[in-house]
């Protein structure tokens, strides 16, 4: 009640905020990789559009190490688990969060999706985000890396696109290298773009098919 | 289309500000958003005007502020344009980002008994 004249209405008070919107998700995101921390699990956070090859990337990596080390990968998709599938053929532990409609995982789907495989006696888990080039910049999950995969096949300006999620990753893929010459793709001008955004991407162009590019990709992951 | 995710983390934030100071309702809420945040202004405004409806901001109007992008060496040599190739050109450092990434609520108005 308004005391200073007893009129009944009610009162407007302003409050000072500055909290930071996605808070909740980033304590999440530390939850998380305190988790990944205790149990010495090397966490990557897979990104890129749909069809650029980060399920490739997956297969071309368990054929590589599954031997040596212990794979697993959380796999985000908005309707089906077809990713989960395509990665347990190749031989790695694979638990599919299926997000209905968004566009992007978060920390809290990754915990959750954690409770449903067992990642603690893992080397490596791959989380592969949802196929988009915006929506995942924003959430963090609690990866130690995150990895950018783009296709030849998007275009030469796909990174000026985008340079959020280039300044925001630690390595950068190029796949897909040799259909550049049909679609057009100047592949140089793309890393030089990537480059730009982010000084300290480390950059590989690769052939998921053939191989062409794996085994430095492989050794950025394992660095 | 995250633009959705933001406003419902918004509105939870919102929420527990309202309950700790036990408001009848929220009346207006103002935020800050950086040009580098990948936040669509337009977007986020539709989505907070198409889930407010119901929801303890019903009549609170939602203003954004816009924050410019801004980046700096991060050894005092300057600002370094956005656009440029993210470096200093006096020393090499990459370019920290100064200002531009801020998703933030920043101020309520609470309507309180």
């Amino acid at each position: 009640m308004c005391d200073s004249c007893g009129c009944g209405d009610s009162n407007i008070v302003p409050v000072a905020v500055h909290e930071r919107i996605l808070a909740n998700n980033e304590r999440a995101a530390r939850h998380n990789r305190e988790h990944f921390r205790d149990h010495h699990v090397a966490v990557i956070n897979l990104m890129g559009s749909p069809g650029a090859g980060k399920t490739a990337v997956l297969e071309a990596t368990a054929r590589a190490l599954g031997a040596a080390k212990r794979l697993g990968v959380l796999v985000g998709d908005l309707a089906t688990d077809n990713d989960a599938r395509r990665v347990r053929a190749a031989g790695i532990q694979a638990e599919a969060i299926t997000t209905g409609s968004a566009c992007h995982l978060d920390a809290d789907m990754v915990h959750r999706g954690l409770h449903r495989m067992a990642w603690r006696d893992l080397d490596i888990l791959f989380i592969e985000n949802v196929g988009n080039m915006v929506c995942p910049t924003d959430f963090r999950l609690g990866a130690e890396k995150r990895i950018v995969v783009i296709s030849s096949t998007e275009g030469d300006d796909v990174v000026n696109k985008h340079p959020m999620m280039f300044r925001s990753s630690n390595i950068g893929v190029i796949n897909k290298v040799d259909l550049a010459p049909f679609v057009g793709s100047n592949l140089d001008r793309m890393e030089a773009d990537m480059r730009r955004y982010n000084p300290e991407m480390k950059i590989f162009r690769t052939n998921m098919k053939t191989g062409e590019g794996l085994e430095e990709l492989l050794d950025a992951i394992l660095a | 289309m995250h633009e959705y995710s933001i406003v419902q983390a918004m509105f939870d934030q919102i929420e527990a500000h309202a309950r700790e100071r036990h408001a009848l309702a929220v009346t207006r809420v103002a935020v800050k958003i950086g040009a580098a945040a990948g936040v669509d202004v337009p977007l986020l405004k539709t989505a907070y005007e198409t889930f407010r409806v119901r929801t303890i901001c019903e009549k609170a109007p939602l203003d954004v502020e816009e924050v410019p992008e801004r980046w700096s060496c991060p050894a005092g040599h300057g600002d370094i344009p956005a656009g440029h190739r993210l470096t200093c050109d006096v020393c090499g450092r990459p370019a920290r980002l100064a200002s531009g990434d801020e998703i933030v609520l920043e101020r309520l108005e609470l309507e309180v008994a």
